[in-house]
């Protein structure tokens, strides 16, 4: 059926080569809702497709939450000299499969005095939060669950939601370290929550627009990170740094600081429960990476140099999804990164950094954009 | 008037208590410290040591003089050779033995490659305290060369035994020079290494420039000796005020800092790294041929009277000191360990400041428990 | 100073005290009245400055039982060595000295908790390794049928 679109697509318009056709998903997704429209009534096309999506962005979810993992450990082998996991499976590839199983089958540790429904509750808010976020993010040309109209804002509310459970766990725990790591963790967000939407508003300024998908569309000539002269290089690297923060990961991981608080927040958990915020982290990563690959480095549009036509459509050829994984994994890399290599921050450093620095730097950025904007010198 | 007194005022409930060990990633053992705190900042800091104490003091009481020396390596467990060294030359000292310039030799290059290694396993720890976990593994695999070294020549990694009264328990192995000669060489390649990931770190020098000031003064009156001492600008390195073994011959330099806070330890114990590998640099090419060890009586039995002796290990000046009734066993044997004193101290430069500046002043302080506990 | 200076100069500052040339250091015996008076002379005085107490040991004689001050001034180099004895075994007091060097005080905890001998005026006086229902091991009359083997 796909080639048959394919084909009738290619014989009516001779002139967009057939990749081009192929690579655009909306066709897929069009012709998907266009037979279960004929298949079933409105309301049940409904809940088919919401079941589709859903099923697919759980089964992407586990597999970028195991491949992260991977990933990780073999980056982080990789900055200490080490092989990482290389027994189970080639290369090591099952070792996050087996520890996956490891974590399904331990014993989830009852703890005295502590509130139950809250402690059983706060997992679930933190993996729900990164899981809605999955939804607005445009994987490819029509590859997106809902195109929010105010996605940018969307994305940024429900990421930041995961900061409630961060702060129920602590709290629930009963446990004073699991405290000091949430209030910290609380902190942390609230701040550095600032930064993250004053840089992308940055970029909205430039786009004008807050649909991430018109956003993806205004870099087909160039990305934003190369298109907003030096405010968009600024607002990206502000980015990097207060979305590293928000997931309590690198130098920023002061919420579970290990070597202080033996693990923060999530000290007090065990098996699944445990795997459920260690499984958010990544995913929250994984968003932060793609929110930076779409709204910085074009999303899933290829790399465009001005008027090279044929360096253009060798680059066209590449699949969107590729380059769009390929850049949100160059952002996770960097985030790997920071976290092997720098020391951690204290709290008030933390903090200083945010609002003596980040934030007087950012309100001015964003004064410059509007300025670079309004007189048209953006490229 | 008198109800009044009895209510908190707000400032006081917020005082509350945590528990940081006996098991917590950061007190590198089993030592717990009863910390209190106001929100995240330090009150005061209580120690409650005594979780590995194994009575090695009444141990020794019992047993004979090339006895205790396999007890000393189980104290400060990373200067395991040092301690050696110490009993050995409190027993000759006392035998009035005199030892042949080739025993002094390989005696002091084995307490500076045990120094080394020592300061190599701080730095990874250290590091890792500050949430630097890529330090562990760059201090473990260049200390894994020094304890290949050690295993070569004396059988043991970590604990190595190798001193005994009289000299040494075996000569050294024939790659001894060369595998020391390469080490050197390739450390003296790699520290620079250990700098640009820590030392030039702005956030470490953030983290550790100012905590924990100490004072010259109250060094001195806690007795914090070592490199933590030397940090404040206490001048306390046996090794240059009492030379023993063949410490009177190399010409090295004692780091002597002013500061006094984490940084100028860390400092003070990487250039250390350094003064070591100049005093193995002029001692390795010049060791002295002649015998291993000096034919003792089978029996050792000290003479009457008391016997103390001073070395300086990686973390200060350890010092034994030996009551002799004249048997074959002590009457009394103290060990000065220079971890008892140094923790003692921690209270004093870690109030005021916030949990995450009391890990890095622990660790700065570069604490080993069962020295604390013996 | 050296030894015989040193000597002169403790006799000149506490009356006639029993000084003896050790192998290593100047010992003196001190009764305990006069120890903590001693102590903070020996601390205070511009000759002398020992500014350093780098070891406290405690001791069991037998009849008696004695605390021995390792001091040393970081400041002109000499060392001298405190003995200080006292014949009450079930309750042996003797004054701490942990307001005239810091280090007492982590000291005289182990040699309470290890041989039982109290300090007046420490500030913190608790045992430090083993718990409140323990003996005092390192007392040589210290019996534990289960942990000590004797051959």
């Amino acid at each position: 059926m796909l080639l048959d679109i394919v084909i009738n697509k290619s014989v009516t318009a001779l002139s967009v080569p057939w990749w081009k056709v192929v690579y655009d998903f909306s066709a897929l997704t069009e012709w998907i809702d266009k037979s279960l429209h004929n298949a079933m009534s409105p309301f049940w096309t409904t809940i088919m497709e919401l079941l589709i999506i859903g099923v697919l962005i759980l089964l992407f979810y586990a597999l970028v939450g195991l491949f992260l993992v991977y990933a990780e450990r073999k980056v982080c082998a990789f900055m200490q000299n080490r092989l990482g996991p290389n027994r189970v499976g080639p290369f090591g590839i099952f070792q996050t499969i087996a520890d996956l199983f490891k974590l399904l089958f331990k014993e989830l540790v009852p703890i005295k005095n502590a509130d139950g429904f809250l402690f059983n509750l706060a997992p679930f808010i933190v993996i729900i939060a990164s899981f809605m976020a999955i939804a607005a993010i445009p994987f490819a040309k029509g590859l997106q669950a809902v195109d929010l109209n105010i996605g940018v804002l969307y994305v940024i509310a429900v990421s930041a939601m995961g900061v409630i459970g961060v702060l129920l766990a602590g709290w629930s725990s009963n446990n004073k370290y699991s405290l000091i790591g949430a209030m910290r963790s609380g902190a942390q967000i609230v701040s550095y929550e600032l930064s993250v939407g004053l840089a992308l508003i940055t970029i909205v300024i430039l786009a004008g627009s807050m649909q991430l998908s018109v956003i993806v569309e205004a870099q087909r000539d160039g990305w934003f990170i190369f298109k907003g002269h030096i405010p968009a290089f600024l607002a990206f690297i502000i980015f990097l740094i207060s979305s590293t923060a928000e997931t309590n990961r690198g130098p920023f991981d002061l919420a579970e600081a290990e070597s202080e608080l033996t693990a923060g927040y999530h000290t007090e958990y065990s098996g699944i429960k445990f795997a459920f915020f260690f499984l958010a982290e990544y995913i929250n990563m994984f968003i932060v990476a793609s929110i930076a690959a779409t709204v910085f480095l074009g999303g899933w549009m290829p790399f465009h140099v001005g008027h090279w036509e044929g360096f253009n459509h060798i680059m066209d050829f590449i699949p969107p999804f590729i380059w769009y994984i390929g850049k949100t994994f160059f952002v996770i890399f960097i985030m790997m990164w920071f976290k092997w290599t720098f020391p951690r921050l204290r709290i008030d450093q933390l903090l200083t950094l945010e609002w003596k620095y980040l934030l007087p730097i950012n309100l001015v950025n964003v004064l410059i954009m509007a300025f670079i904007v309004l007189m048209g010198w953006h490229f | 008037m008198e109800e009044k007194e009895k209510i908190a005022t707000p400032d006081e409930l917020q005082e509350y208590f945590i528990n940081m060990g006996p098991q917590h990633p950061s007190t590198h053992g089993v030592l717990r410290l009863l910390v209190s705190l106001k929100g995240e900042m330090v009150q005061s800091v209580q120690p409650h040591v005594g979780y590995i104490h194994s009575g090695i003091e009444k141990m020794c009481e019992s047993i004979t003089y090339p006895q205790i020396i396999h007890l000393t390596d189980r104290m400060d467990y990373l200067s395991a050779h040092i301690n050696n060294e110490a009993v050995c030359l409190n027993v000759e000292k006392a035998l009035e033995v005199d030892i042949p310039d080739r025993i002094k030799v390989i005696r002091t290059i084995m307490s500076e490659l045990t120094r080394i290694q020592s300061h190599q396993l701080w730095w990874a720890s250290f590091g890792m305290d500050l949430g630097g976990l890529t330090c562990f593994f760059y201090g473990l695999r260049d200390r894994e060369k020094v304890l290949d070294i050690f295993e070569e020549t004396c059988g043991g990694r970590m604990i190595v035994s190798y001193s005994c009264p009289g000299g040494l328990m075996y000569d050294i192995h024939p790659n001894f020079q060369k595998r020391v000669k390469d080490f050197i060489k390739y450390f003296r390649k790699i520290l620079p290494e250990y700098d640009q990931l820590l030392s030039g770190n702005v956030i470490f020098h953030e983290r550790s420039k100012g905590i924990g000031k100490l004072t010259k003064e109250d060094a001195i009156s806690f007795g914090i000796t070592g490199p933590s001492g030397r940090a404040s600008g206490f001048s306390c390195d046996v090794r240059k005020h009492e030379p023993y073994s063949a410490y009177d011959r190399v010409h090295f330099n004692e780091v002597l800092l002013t500061e006094g806070d984490t940084f100028s330890r860390y400092i003070a114990r990487i250039e250390e790294m350094r003064e070591s590998m100049n005093i193995i640099e002029q001692l390795i090419d010049n060791i002295p041929e002649g015998p291993f060890t000096v034919k003792m009586k089978p029996v050792i039995k000290l003479p009457e009277g008391e016997y103390y002796q001073r070395v300086e290990t990686a973390r200060g000046e350890l010092g034994v000191f030996v009551i002799s009734d004249g048997n074959k066993n002590p009457y009394r044997v103290k060990f000065r360990s220079p971890n008892f004193c140094n923790l003692s101290v921690l209270d004093h430069i870690s109030r005021g400041f916030k949990i995450a500046d009391l890990v890095a002043i622990g660790g700065s302080l570069d604490l080993i428990i069962p020295d604390i506990d013996r | 100073m050296d030894k015989i200076q040193l000597g002169e100069f403790i006799n000149s500052i506490a009356g006639a005290l029993e000084i003896k040339e050790g192998n290593q250091y100047l010992e003196v015996t001190v009764p305990p009245s006069l120890l903590y008076k001693l102590a903070r002379q020996l601390r205070e005085k511009e000759e002398s400055q020992f500014d350093f107490l780098f070891c406290i040991t405690g001791v069991d004689y037998g009849a008696d039982l004695g605390v021995i001050y390792h001091l040393r001034s970081t400041i002109y180099d000499h060392s001298v060595v405190l003995k200080t004895r006292t014949s009450d075994r079930e309750n042996p007091i003797l004054d701490s000295v942990a307001d005239i060097w810091h280090a007492a005080d982590f000291h005289e905890r182990e040699v309470y908790d290890l041989l039982g001998i109290k300090f007046k005026n420490h500030p913190d006086l608790r045992r430090l390794f083993l718990d409140n229902s323990w003996g005092f091991p390192l007392r040589k009359d210290y019996v534990d049928d289960v942990n000590i083997v004797t051959k």
